[in-house]
């Protein structure tokens, strides 16, 4: 941000990055790999909708392009906080093509102007004892980091597992270093 | 490149300017006349540069200190901070603590000398009356404070007035003092003192015009980063509206804190426009209609 905005009490809306999406498959295979932590085929992406007629028709494109390719079915979840998230499912679990929808679905946010809605992106994965597991990407940071709730248990993060997962992936994916930055996604419709 | 649905309000930009511009022509103005009256100004400027300084670095303790708020952490307010990361996470900028007063008067505010040393402060009273979304709106306002560095342009802005407060203390002393004396000295005094009483005045105004503005670009950023401009709005109603019904007593020690509260903390008549130029807050009227003026852009096609 610069000199001049702080002077004017304004800020330009950050910019989501959307290519780094397409890292997701290989480093799932990693984690596969080294974690035998299995992809789901499941992919989110979770915005904030705004209120008003212009975003309600392009959420309807959005809905109407992805019905049409005969691609994984999609649905929209709104969650506890607000936000809408984009859930696309394949079965037999296809990470790969779970991926290019869900870009599709950023890319067709952006084009219509709602690029700074987005929150984030996830895929999910689950481990031998059924374990959950997201990779979480920030648009806005263009950074990933790994989400995993411990299961049973109210509210509490597999810290241990989570920096396991980061540091097997620093190399593959960029991972978001700032650890306060990886905020938790309790519930969120695909994990 | 996509296209963007956030503009920037010109109009706001082209006030915020003027105002900028104000407070430095009567910096420059105040100078010139310490220089033509000879007075030895380095003292003063140190010392009330120094204060201002120690108000602006320790703003974030002193404010939570003063509005009595405590840090609270994620496992005590999941709600609260949940919220508060994902405003940051669709700014992209760094998290700020989050802390709870306890108090019923619906007010936030956010301080700190940089967005990386800033805190966010809500009251209980506030956590009691808003709905989610309006909650949101509160939040992403305050946010936009931080993230527009409001607390150090307020301070640089302050100086001015604080700088010609200083000058009206040390001239009445100084002309009781040598008055007796030597006539001419006590006639320079007096000028000082006209010429300080008169800058702190349009100082003063010029700093709280600012503020109105700085409140106006912070509800535009929070409807533009929330997407939803009429949760914001009907927030300000709610705030607006109960704080009226309160009695002041108790919150006018809320003032010390109010240029960067959400809500001015008391409660005036708009009976005539002069009030508004000393308010530090944007009337509710005109607060709404910018957000329905923005509600009117987001749904454009």
């Amino acid at each position: 941000m610069g000199f001049l905005d702080a002077v004017l009490g304004r800020r330009k809306p950050a910019r989501p990055n959307l290519d780094s999406l397409f890292a997701l498959p290989s480093a799932a295979i990693t984690v596969q790999a080294a974690l035998d932590f299995v992809p789901t085929g499941r992919a989110a992406v979770a915005f904030r909708s705004p209120e008003g007629r212009a975003f309600a028709d392009v959420e309807a494109e959005v809905r109407a392009l992805l019905d049409a390719d005969g691609g994984p079915p999609v649905e929209v979840r709104e969650d506890g906080f607000g936000f809408d998230w984009v859930v696309i499912g394949t079965d037999p679990a296809d990470l790969g093509a779970a991926v290019i929808d869900a870009h599709a679905v950023n890319t067709s946010l952006v084009e219509g102007g709602f690029g700074p809605q987005l929150l984030c992106s996830l895929v999910s994965f689950r481990g031998p004892q059924d374990e959950p597991l997201a990779l979480v990407y920030l648009y806005k940071a263009g950074t990933f980091y790994p989400f995993a709730p411990k299961s049973g248990s109210e509210q509490q993060r597999d810290n241990v597992r989570e920096l396991q997962v980061r540091d097997l992936l620093t190399g593959e994916l960029p991972m978001e270093a700032n650890l306060s930055r990886w905020f938790a996604v309790w519930d969120a419709p695909g994990l | 490149m996509a296209r963007t649905r956030y503009g920037t309000d010109r109009g706001l930009t082209v006030r915020m300017f003027g105002t900028l511009f104000g407070l430095g022509l009567m910096y420059v103005i105040l100078a010139a006349a310490l220089y033509a009256l000879g007075f030895s100004a380095i003292l003063i400027l140190g010392i009330s540069g120094a204060l201002l300084f120690g108000q602006w670095w320790f703003s974030d303790t002193l404010s939570m200190k003063a509005m009595r708020a405590v840090e609270v952490t994620p496992e005590q307010a999941p709600q609260l901070h949940a919220v508060v990361d994902r405003l940051c996470a669709m700014a992209d900028m760094p998290k700020p603590r989050v802390g709870i007063a306890d108090n019923d008067a619906p007010n936030a505010f956010a301080t700190g000398r940089s967005p990386d040393r800033s805190v966010v402060v809500v009251t209980t009273g506030l956590l009691r009356r808003l709905n989610r979304d309006e909650l949101e709106g509160v939040l992403a306002h305050e946010l936009s404070h931080v993230a527009h560095r409001d607390v150090t342009v307020m301070t640089v802005a302050s100086f001015t007035a604080i700088l010609a407060g200083f000058m009206v203390r040390s001239a009445m002393w100084g002309s009781m003092m040598r008055g007796r004396r030597d006539q001419s000295t006590a006639l320079m005094f007096l000028a000082v003192m006209v010429v300080s009483v008169v800058v702190y005045l349009i100082s003063y105004l010029l700093i709280n015009a600012l503020s109105r503005y700085r409140e106006l670009g912070a509800d535009r950023g929070a409807a533009l980063l929330t997407g939803q401009p009429t949760a914001l709005a009907s927030a300000l109603t709610k705030i607006t509206g109960d704080m009226a019904s309160i009695p002041t007593q108790d919150i006018r020690q809320m003032e010390s804190v109010s240029a960067f509260a959400f809500a001015p903390a008391v409660a005036g008549k708009r009976e005539f426009t002069l009030e508004q130029w000393f308010s530090t807050h944007p009337p509710l009227e005109k607060r709404l209609a910018q957000l329905a003026k923005i509600a009117g852009e987001l749904g454009q096609r």
